[in-house]
Order: structure tokens, then C-alpha cells, then sequence
């Protein structure tokens, strides 16, 4: 790997607030350093645009070490940049050569409207989760943890699900714009343990329900949302998921 | 300022039963009709909202991500503490109690500290019972392993994940109570002031970081669960967002802040690569029970690590500490290894690095069980650095990870001023100078589960102030205060970025008010810091608009914020004028380790805000050890 420092061209998507349409901006950025992750290049495209009186392009970003999902950007046509297991913010500049140019785009999707730049809104996930993706305990009362052994290969297939990030790049890959994966991975998560079971079937309807009225397409049958998984959520989650559904409508 | 701890008589283990038992009770009926605004949606703030709405209390929660999953909380790896002894290896609330207060160098509340292994066992069971996938064993019961200095396995785990599995948990159970309407979450609101009417806190005033609009907002009891402030160091291993000014704002309407001094330093993470490096990632100190840490003999020997030959290197945790070796406490191993760089044989670029080393591991588990624990955490590595640590000792170097430090509060969780309550890692309680592995999730979700929403209605039963609402002037001068310092920043058109300066402050913190602190460096801190804030007001160049989506605006305020409380951490620091956990003067040094000053220094110093420009009074809360006698804390 050579320590080289690159210059790439960069072309953003700059978009002021909501109401007004935006466009793909080029801009050159020198000394990129390939140790560098894609949001420290961003951050020196940054200082970059600052110093020369332009404002800043807007993203989210918190953690940096991809696990808590605020990034989001279409690298290159790809949500997170296509690198199997990596979110944007994990994503490192050696991936990249010297003279590349380069597209960022905010997730698109009619759920997800773009608030800035490259900042969505993804409240959408929150409302479905709010709907039903629980379980409904209070605080307090609970039995020892102990005293309900759960076979470790269903808790496996549960953490499988659970890692799910929320980031939604399932949806800006989904041709049709479905939260498919996202609404699935969890109701596999809480399908696979027993505390989960009483409001397994409620849960799957009350979900789906509520990912249509968000403005979530239907599910494409592409596997394009495991296939940029960061987080590598299997699609077999999609298969127990919509079991689920159908069961729960004999269970009425 | 008037400090009272309000502990409870008797004896340490009855303390909390009969503290419960004498807290006024307010009737359900009566919950509905107060408010309280918690802000922060952390493992303290979800399950703080989540409990407090459950009982039925009107819950308005806030954060500033897009999402109350979202918090810092999320990035925990390691795990979370739990008395259980399903290990039969020994352990009791007693222990972890111990453990913690000997951990903190004895300068933690003894009494908070028994509660919180107290109700450490109610955590994992709650946890359990909302779906949290912890790590099982084959038999089906849970799994714990040994974590950070512990003799015994009491932690709980999933995968390298615990934070976010505990906090989607706890999201969880904030957004059914989302669902019922009585949590309105306002997420991408970040609170700029709070409130003060009457002598008592009763609402805070935000942004709302979308449309830019400055709102108050009116409550009976205001909770800030906002994290900690180890992001006054620019480096460190928080989140980007993590700031200080909800409880920074707190401090100049009054709150003590205790200890700002007490920063954790964790001594396992990735090096820096360059200047251009915009945080630091951890890597789990779970690694140090299968990973060997070692340096070369020499200083300058630059040959690959599998070229140096066993009897060149030393292993230097295991030969200065052989009972706990490379599972010595953070502050101590964190200490060791800048102890071995300044001496010459620190590994990488720049020589700042030391090796941790699974070759002996793979060896004798094989490299499918070293995956099996560790594998994600090995795959961020080689992620983040491009090598493989399959084949390659791993490099790390320690960095700012935890801040112990925060608002000072009484046993019921609320700070000198009434009704502000403060919780998980933004008050100053449990951990005292050193935080202990995988007890911050514990103490985050132990205080907004099962103590806050308790002690609150303590507050409220007794408290019987008037309604208020955001027409009072008190609210309206707060908005107009708030409104006059965005403005401010937006027309100052300097030249320098706010992140540029954030990085100077960064390191100068850093360097003089870091792992090591001397007198002289301290001093020449206070001369340096508000120069460079001067500067800050005079120079920085914030663009766009205020009633915009503005991400250098929201950073202008936080490092204005920091810039303040800076002052106020190396005043700490100077003050105390001894070695504790991880605060290390290097005055006070005993053969490289810690030496405590307990005539003079067992207490919290708390800090009371003066106005601009003048010095902050110290004053001190004398820490009174009953159950357990404080020693020298020696892991030899
Ligand atoms: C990488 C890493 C790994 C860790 N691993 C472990 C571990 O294994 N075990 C362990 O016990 N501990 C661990 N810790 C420590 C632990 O994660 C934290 O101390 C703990 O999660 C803090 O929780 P909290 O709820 O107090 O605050 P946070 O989770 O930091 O939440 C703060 C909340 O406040 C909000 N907020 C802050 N300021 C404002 C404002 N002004 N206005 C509105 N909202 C605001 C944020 O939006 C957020 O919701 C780790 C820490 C790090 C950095
Ligand atoms: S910033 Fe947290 S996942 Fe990328």
C-alpha cells in the first residue's frame, strides 16, 4: 500500500433545506492521505470549502467507528460505499487512487426526505419501531435472568438480527425503496427469544402496517439491501418475517 | 453552595432498602400531572424516560443525533457488570462494591457506590426480559467473561456489541412509551441553556437543528443524562457529537461540577495515523485477556515483531504486575505504556504504540476460537489500519475514554440546584478517579431504571412549586440570551475554522492536562486556554445562517462551551495537588504509580461558577469510608 498522499475529484450533493431542489457540485481535494477515512476526507473537503467562504456540505456522522448508523451517503452509486461490512465512516481512502472522482448522494428514498445535503430524515425507522418493535415490559418485576435457558443457537440467530444499526442503506438500495430488511431484522431479533414470542405475530402486522404508511415500497425480491448490509443482516430474516405475516393472519 | 449528600444512616447494606421505604410516594393519579424533560437518550436518559413515563409521569425527552438509538451509549463493546455470581467464582454485591470504590482510587461515594452493585442484578434481569441477546453458553444461561481488572467473571456480553444491544433495548422501551403519547421525543434538538424560576430548574431551552428555531420548554423537573466531556481533548474515543455543554450550561446557572479533573484514559486504542485524525477508535479491553502487551527491550529496533526473538521483548504489565498482568487497571496500564514510548521503545509511527499480541493465543485456542471472541473486533482493526492481526501483533496506544468527572449530585441523583437531576455519565458519583470496565453501561442503566425514577418523586412530592410555563420571563430572557449568542457566533467572520480551533484546544489539553500533569504545565495551561478562547471570539469564521441546517454553528457552540469548562478542569487538576486513579501528578509518584494524598484529598472538589472572568470557587464534599477501608491500591 503506498503512503502517497492523492487528489481526488469529488462531486456532492448540495441541497439547502428540504423545499428547494439541489445538484451534484465538483469540487478538487488535495492531500488526501489513503489512512484517511471517507468522512476525514469529507472533513478536509470541509476546511477546505470554509476557508474559501463556502459552507460546509452537511452530513451525519457520530460515532465514526460504525456502529451507531448516523452515516449515510451513496458512495459512487453504493450506500456506504460497497464494501462488504463497512459503513461510510469505516470506509478508508486507500480504497481509493490517486485522480479518482468520486459521487456522494444522500440516501434516496420517498420515506426518506433530504433535510441538507446529505442529511435525511429517517424518522420513519423510529415510527416503526414505536409500532410495535418491543417487547412490552415495564421496568421492574423481571425473573432472573437464569431462570429461562435459551438454546445458544436461537440467541445467536437473535444477535444476528440485533445488530441491525437502523443506518437505512436496506432502503436507499432497494430499488422499490423497502424497509424491508430493517422491519424483518427486527422482528427476527425479538422472534427468536422466548420473551419475544406472545407478541410475535402483532408485532409482524403492526410493522408492516406501519412501514406501508411511512411510504416504504414493497420488498423488490433483489437482495440488494443484504448485499450493502453493513452490518450483514441476512435476507433470511425477509423470509421469517413475511412466514410471519401470513401465519398471523390465520391467528387473526 | 450548600452540599448535602443526603446518605442515608445505618449500615451500608440497609441503606438503600430504607432509603426506599422513607421516600415520599406520589399517588398515580397525581404522576400525569407533572412533566419532566430528560435530556439525553443514552442508556441513562432512554431508560430513564421510558421508567419515568411508565410510571406515569409526562416524559419530554430530547437528543441531538436524528435518532434517541443513536447515543454514544451505542459504541460500547466490552460489557456490563452484574453481581450475579452465576460463575460461582466468588462474587457478591459486597465485592463489586469493593472492587468499585477500590478501583476509584477511594475517591467515589462508598454509599452510591453499594447501591449501584446493588441493583446491578435487577439490570441483567430486565435487560433479559425486554429481549437483550446476551451471549449464551451452551447449556442456555448466560455468559460472562472477566473485564478490566476484575478477579472475577461477572461481566455480561453480546458479541462485541453490549452498548448497542443494551441501548436498542432500552430505545425500545422509550418508543412503546413513545406509542402510548406520554414520551414526546424531540430528536435533533440540542439543549443550549437551562432554566432556572424560582431558585428551582424547570425547563431548557433548545435548537432545533433542522430549521434552526430556538424554543423553551417548560417542565417540573428537569434530568440531564447528556454523556460526558472527554471531547475536550478533540481526540478521543467518544463520539463526534459528545459535548459538554448541556451540563456546562447547568454549571453557570449554579450546579457544583465535581472533579472535572478525573479523566479515564484507556490504554487500549488504535494509534493515531496523522494529523488529519478526526477521533480515535477503541478496541475492547476484552482483548487483554487473550492479547500479551509488549515492546521491544531496545529502544529503536524496528524489525517486524515476529523477527524479535522472546527474550528481546518484555512484557511489560506482566513483569511489573505479575498477579493481574496484562489485565492491569486501565489508568495503570495506560500509564505503563507511555511509561515504555518515553522511553524510547514505543512501536510505529512516531514511536507511539505498543504491541498486543495474540500469537500465543492462537496457538493454544486455535485462530477459530480467538474469532469466535473476537472476530469483529479484529475486523475493525484491519478496517481501520489495513493490517491483519491474525498474523501481525496489533499496535495500540492509550486515549481519552471516559470522563468520571460531572455534575455534582446527592444520593437521590439531584445536583444543589433543586429539581436538575443529573444521571449516568454525566454526574460525578460512582467511579471517583478510575472507572472500572464495564461499569459505566451499568451505572448509566442503574440510574435511569432503578434509582432516578424513585428519587424523583421525592423531589416533586416535596418540591410544591407553581406551574410555569414558557410565557414567564425567565424563559423569554433564556430564548433572547440564546438567540444573541448564535447571532454572535455568525457575525464574527474570522478566518480560522471551529474544528481548527477545537484541535489546538484539543491538544494542548492533551499534552499538559493528559495522562501525566505537573504544576508548571497546569499554570501554563491557564494562560494558554483563554488566549486561545480570546482568540476564538475574535477569529473563528462560522458561515451560513442560523436558522438553517448548520453543522459549524452547533460545533461553535460546543467548543465555546469547552473552551470555558477547560479552565475549570485544569483548575481542577492543579488543585489537586496529588496522584489518584487517572489523575496522575507527576510530583506525587511512586515508583510510577499513583500516590494518594488522603489527608488532604479525600474528597470531591466541587466548583462553583462565578461569572465570566473570575475564578470559580472550590469547595469540597468530604468523602466518609465506613464499609470499606481505603488501602493503597496496589495490583502487583
Ligand atoms: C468506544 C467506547 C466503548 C465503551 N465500552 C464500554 C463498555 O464496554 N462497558 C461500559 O460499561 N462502558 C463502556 N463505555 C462507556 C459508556 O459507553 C458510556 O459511559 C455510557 O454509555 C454513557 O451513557 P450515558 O447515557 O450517560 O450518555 P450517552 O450515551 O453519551 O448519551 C448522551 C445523550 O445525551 C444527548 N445529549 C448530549 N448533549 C446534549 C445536548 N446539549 N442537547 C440534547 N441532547 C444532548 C445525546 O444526544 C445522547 O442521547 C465505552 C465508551 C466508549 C467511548
Ligand atoms: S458514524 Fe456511526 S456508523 Fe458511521
Amino acid at each position: 500500500m503506498s503512503d502517497k498522499l492523492m487528489k481526488l475529484k469529488v462531486n456532492v450533493w448540495r441541497q439547502t433545506n428540504k423545499d428547494q431542489s439541489g445538484e451534484m457540485k465538483g469540487y478538487v481535494v488535495e492531500n488526501v492521505d489513503p489512512h484517511m477515512s471517507f468522512l476525514e476526507m469529507m472533513d478536509t473537503l470541509n476546511e477546505q470549502l470554509q476557508h474559501k467562504g463556502e459552507e460546509p456540505v452537511a452530513f451525519d456522522h457520530d460515532c465514526r467507528e460504525g456502529i451507531c448508523g448516523m452515516c449515510s451517503m451513496v458512495i459512487n452509486g453504493i450506500p456506504h460505499g460497497g464494501h462488504k461490512g463497512v459503513t461510510a465512516c469505516q470506509l478508508h481512502m486507500r480504497h481509493f487512487n490517486d485522480g479518482d472522482e468520486i459521487f456522494v448522494e444522500p440516501w434516496r428514498a420517498k420515506a426518506f426526505p433530504v433535510l441538507r445535503d446529505l442529511v435525511v430524515d429517517r424518522s420513519a425507522l423510529d415510527r416503526i419501531v414505536a409500532s410495535g418493535g418491543y417487547v412490552s415490559v415495564n421496568t421492574g418485576g423481571a425473573p432472573d435472568a437464569n431462570c429461562l435457558p435459551i438454546p445458544k443457537k436461537e440467541a445467536d440467530l437473535s444477535m444476528d438480527a440485533a445488530a441491525c444499526i437502523g443506518c437505512g442503506a436496506c432502503v436507499a438500495a432497494c430499488k422499490n425503496a423497502s424497509a424491508m430488511l430493517f422491519v424483518a431484522a427486527k422482528a427476527s431479533h425479538l422472534a427468536h427469544l422466548p420473551q419475544g414470542e406472545p407478541e410475535r405475530y402483532v408485532r409482524a402486522q403492526n410493522m408492516a402496517q406501519q412501514m406501508d404508511a411511512e411510504g416504504f415500497g414493497t420488498c423488490s425480491n433483489l437482495s440488494q439491501c443484504e448485499a450493502v448490509c453493513p452490518k450483514e443482516i441476512p435476507v433470511r430474516v425477509i423470509a421469517e418475517f413475511n412466514s410471519d405475516l401470513i401465519k398471523a393472519q390465520f391467528k387473526g | 453552595m450548600k452540599l448535602e449528600a443526603k446518605i442515608p444512616e445505618g449500615p451500608i447494606e440497609q441503606k438503600w432498602t430504607k432509603h426506599k421505604l422513607a421516600l415520599p410516594l406520589i399517588n398515580p393519579a397525581n404522576k400525569r400531572k407533572f412533566k419532566i424533560i430528560v435530556v439525553g437518550t443514552g442508556l441513562a436518559g432512554s431508560s430513564a424516560a421510558a421508567t419515568l413515563s411508565e410510571l406515569g409521569y409526562q416524559v419530554d425527552a430530547f437528543c441531538f443525533q436524528d435518532s434517541p438509538r443513536r447515543a454514544h451509549s451505542i459504541a460500547a463493546q466490552g460489557g456490563i457488570n452484574a453481581a450475579k455470581n452465576y460463575q460461582n467464582d466468588g462474587d457478591s454485591v459486597r465485592r463489586l462494591a469493593y472492587d468499585t470504590v477500590k478501583g476509584g482510587d477511594f475517591r467515589a461515594r462508598e454509599a452510591n457506590v453499594y447501591r449501584l452493585a446493588e441493583v446491578s442484578v435487577n439490570i441483567i434481569d430486565q435487560c433479559v426480559a425486554q429481549g437483550v441477546p446476551f451471549a449464551r453458553e451452551y447449556g442456555g444461561h448466560l455468559a460472562n467473561r472477566s473485564f478490566g481488572g476484575a478477579q472475577v467473571s461477572r461481566t455480561f456480553y453480546a458479541r462485541g456489541q453490549t452498548g448497542q444491544q443494551l441501548l436498542i433495548g432500552a430505545y425500545q422501551a422509550l418508543e412503546k412509551q413513545v406509542q402510548t403519547g406520554s414520551v414526546k421525543m424531540h430528536a435533533r434538538h440540542e439543549m443550549l441553556e437551562l432554566v432556572m424560576v424560582d431558585g428551582h430548574a424547570r425547563g431548557i431551552v433548545t435548537r432545533d437543528m433542522v430549521s434552526g428555531k430556538i424554543e423553551s420548554w417548560a417542565a417540573d423537573a428537569v434530568v440531564l443524562a447528556t454523556g460526558g466531556y472527554g471531547n475536550v481533548f478533540f481526540l478521543s474515543t467518544n463520539a463526534k457529537g459528545c459535548n459538554v455543554t448541556a451540563t456546562w450550561r447547568a454549571a453557570k446557572k449554579g450546579a457544583g461540577f465535581a472533579n472535572p479533573c478525573y479523566t479515564q484514559i484507556h490504554p487500549t486504542c488504535i494509534p493515531q495515523a496523522g494529523d488529519y485524525q478526526s477521533k480515535l477508535t477503541l478496541m475492547s479491553e476484552s482483548l487483554r485477556n487473550d492479547g500479551r502487551v509488549w515492546v521491544p527491550k531496545k529502544g529503536g529496533d524496528n524489525r517486524p515483531p515476529a523477527q524479535i526473538p522472546e527474550d528481546e521483548r518484555d512484557y511489560y504489565l506482566e513483569r511489573k504486575y505479575p498477579s493481574f498482568g496484562n489485565l492491569a487497571p486501565r489508568d495503570i496500564a495506560s500509564r505503563a505504556a507511555k511509561q515504555v514510548c518515553d522511553e524510547g521503545r514505543g512501536v510505529g509511527p512516531g514511536g507511539r504504540g505498543v504491541f498486543l499480541d495474540f500469537a500465543d493465543s492462537i496457538k493454544r485456542l486455535g485462530q477459530k476460537v480467538i474469532a469466535e471472541r473476537y472476530g469483529n473486533l479484529f475486523d475493525m482493526y484491519s478496517t481501520i489500519t489495513g493490517e491483519d492481526p491474525y498474523t501481525v501483533p496489533m499496535r495500540i496506544y492509550p486515549a481519552v475514554h471516559y470522563t468520571m468527572g460531572g455534575l455534582w449530585v446527592d444520593y437521590n441523583l439531584m445536583s444543589n440546584l433543586p429539581g436538575l437531576h443529573v444521571i449516568g455519565e454525566a454526574n460525578f458519583s460512582d467511579h471517583g478517579a478510575n472507572r472500572l470496565g464495564a461499569s459505566a453501561l451499568m451505572q448509566g442503566l442503574a440510574d435511569g431504571y432503578f434509582v432516578l425514577p424513585y428519587t424523583i418523586g421525592a423531589y416533586l412530592a416535596t418540591a410544591k412549586q407553581p406551574k410555569v410555563t414558557t410565557d414567564h420571563p425567565e424563559f423569554k430572557k433564556a430564548v433572547a440570551d440564546t438567540n444573541a449568542r448564535m447571532a454572535k457566533f455568525l457575525s464574527i467572520k474570522g478566518k480560522r475554522t471551529v474544528d481548527s480551533f477545537h484541535r489546538q484546544l484539543g491538544q494542548m489539553m492533551w499534552e499538559k492536562c493528559g495522562m501525566a500533569r505537573t504544576a508548571k504545565g497546569l499554570k501554563e495551561l491557564l494562560v494558554e486556554i483563554p488566549r486561545l478562547r480570546e482568540e476564538f471570539w475574535r477569529d473563528v469564521n462560522v458561515l451560513g445562517s442560523a436558522e438553517s441546517l448548520n453543522t459549524s454553528l452547533e460545533k461553535a457552540g460546543r467548543v465555546a462551551d469547552f473552551f470555558e469548562f477547560a479552565e475549570m478542569m485544569v483548575l481542577d487538576a492543579l488543585e489537586r495537588d496529588e496522584s489518584c486513579g487517572g489523575h496522575y501528578r507527576e510530583e506525587h509518584d511512586d515508583e510510577g504509580e499513583a500516590k494518594r494524598d488522603d489527608n488532604k484529598f479525600m474528597h470531591a472538589a466541587v466548583w462553583e461558577y462565578q461569572g465570566e472572568g473570575k475564578q470559580p470557587v472550590r469547595h469540597v464534599e468530604p468523602l466518609v469510608f465506613e464499609a470499606f477501608k481505603p488501602s493503597i491500591r496496589s495490583y502487583k
